[in-house]
């Protein structure tokens, strides 16, 4: 075998192996730490010994049995140096605690990473770090935050879980749904960092978290088949990143959909997410908000321009999506379907309507802008512009809003 | 596993009525079911004295050790499993005394 294919082997182990090691480990010992430190451990021998000894021939049961004896050798080591002999011998003397099928174990890392009683950024951190296997660096990258801060709100939210006993357990019942949309309101949010990455110094789209936010989707997916709103987001996720390449110009600007090259596409994310949409439509269960979201970019792609596209279909799902969630963004953006049906007079007073509420985001001027060009009210327009790149973080956007008002009569 | 449920609270005055017979209810609830160790509510913090005996004479302090706008207003302490149940029975907790509570774990 090739250094190539080694080291192909290697990121195969990682991408396919990490999360299970991790939660294994975390199983076995109850102890996120450990068992993180020693995955990590376990890869960084993988990638010393596999060049000369060969790939085994099952790289994820290597992989984790080295970890169980890293994990081990800590132990002992900390136990020696507290002087607790005893307890370092029932760890190694006990076997593993006989464990369903595995899959429930990463399970039981995303619920414990995305759990309640951690902040936002520290759960999309934690799930990064222990599930997605991104180290810290990168996580601070992705983020745009020291790699020592990012390092302790790491350390920190292990050693809460630990101290404050949060259970390494899959929420039962009546408290899953909550528990499912907390994990997945994490990947989205990670997503959209990638989707519309902020930061004057950033790429406007960071496609190495939107593929990781699609990885992770998918591996939910793949252990809960069943949840609806999973395969929303998977289908919204993949939609959206179907259209990536022909969102950003090569000048690096924002493309808008109507002026989107949609030959350039990509197709097999679109059929899989249309199939997604579709499973979703056959079960016959009340969709949530990320299987209308998905719904919605459904109609957008299957059409063949923006004049194709079936607007009050669209207009339709924004309505359900606004009785699900009445939150002035989404009515926004029902305002945009909206201004294709009734036009852009009656989108307008939709959108006015929400200034109390959406005076400081971008998105709220930038479509304020776009009505009242289309209304030819050239000077208003301009200033709703100049609000919008103002406000705008995403250097795609805020080139297309300059042009689009540096192009006003 | 122990946990403190600290009832936080920025205005002078006692519970109402309504809010102490829910209490009631609650504490009946955590005795019945296990999970009762201790609770009561505490005087307002102008009734407090910091000492410091670090020195070798102890210093009396009148007031509380920090001075803000919410304060220390009760507690409960609970036997609970783990945080969820912590969080959970802290939840009821809170609607009961109809104030927020915060959960910190014994070591």
């Amino acid at each position: 075998m090739n250094r190539v294919d080694v080291r192909e082997a290697i990121t195969r182990a990682h991408q396919g192996e990490w999360a299970r090691v991790v939660a294994a480990l975390t199983r076995r010992f109850g102890d996120l730490d450990i068992a993180e430190e020693a995955a990590a451990e376990a890869f960084a021998t993988a990638v010393e010994h596999w060049p000369a000894d060969g790939v085994p021939p099952n790289p994820g049961g290597w992989l984790t049995t080295t970890a169980g004896r890293k994990a081990i050798d800590r132990i002992r080591r900390e136990n020696k140096r507290d002087g607790k002999h005893k307890e370092a011998q029932m760890v190694y003397d006990d076997p593993p605690e006989p464990v369903g099928p595995i899959d429930d174990e990463r399970l039981r890392l995303i619920f414990t990473c995305c759990h309640p009683a951690l902040a936002m950024p520290t759960r999309v951190a934690l799930t990064l770090r222990m599930v997605g296997g991104l180290t810290v660096p990168e996580i601070a990258r992705a983020f745009l935050v020291q790699e020592a801060a990012m390092g302790q709100r790491i350390t920190r939210a292990k050693a809460k879980i630990k101290t404050a006993r949060i259970p390494y357990r899959v929420p039962s019942g009546q408290d899953l749904p909550a528990r499912v949309s907390g994990v997945l309101a994490v990947l989205f949010l990670v997503f959209n960092e990638g989707y519309l990455a902020t930061g004057p110094d950033t790429d406007p789209v960071r496609h190495d978290l939107t593929a990781e936010a699609i990885r992770l989707t998918r591996l939910i997916r793949a252990l809960m088949p069943q949840d609806g709103e999973v395969a929303g987001l998977l289908a919204l996720m993949l939609l959206t990143e179907a259209r990536r390449t022909a969102r950003v110009s090569g000048s690096g600007e924002l493309v808008a959909l109507d002026e989107q090259d949609r030959g350039a596409w990509d197709a097999t994310l679109i059929a899989e997410g249309h199939r997604l949409v579709r499973e979703r439509l056959a079960a016959g269960v009340a969709p949530g908000r990320y299987q209308i979201l998905a719904a919605i970019n459904a109609v957008h792609t299957s059409a063949r321009d923006l004049r194709d596209t079936d607007w009050s279909q669209v207009l339709a799902l924004y309505d359900q999506l606004v009785r699900l969630d009445p939150s002035p963004i989404i009515a926004l953006n029902r305002a945009i379907a909206v201004a294709e049906i009734d036009g852009p007079e009656v989108a307008l007073a939709a959108v006015d309507r929400l200034e109390d509420a959406l005076a400081g985001y971008h998105a709220y001027h930038a479509t304020r802008a776009d009505l009242l060009r289309r209304l030819g009210r050239s000077q208003e327009s301009r200033a709703a512009y100049d609000k919008a790149i103002g406000l705008a973080g995403n250097t795609a956007e805020t080139a297309y809003l300059t042009r689009r008002r540096d192009q006003l009569g | 596993m122990r946990y403190l449920v600290s009832v936080i609270f920025d205005k002078a005055g006692l519970a109402t009525p309504e809010e102490d017979a829910a209490i009631d209810v609650f504490n009946e609830r955590l005795v019945a079911e296990g999970h009762w160790v201790f609770a009561g509510g505490l005087g307002a913090p102008t009734t407090a004295t910091v000492i410091d005996n670090r020195g070798g004479e102890a210093m009396f302090t009148d007031g509380p050790f920090l001075e803000s706008k919410e304060f220390l207003a009760g507690f409960w302490i609970i036997e609970a499993a783990d945080l969820d149940v912590a969080l959970k029975l802290a939840a009821e907790g809170s609607k009961a005394c109809n104030r927020k509570v915060e959960v910190r774990p014994f070591l």
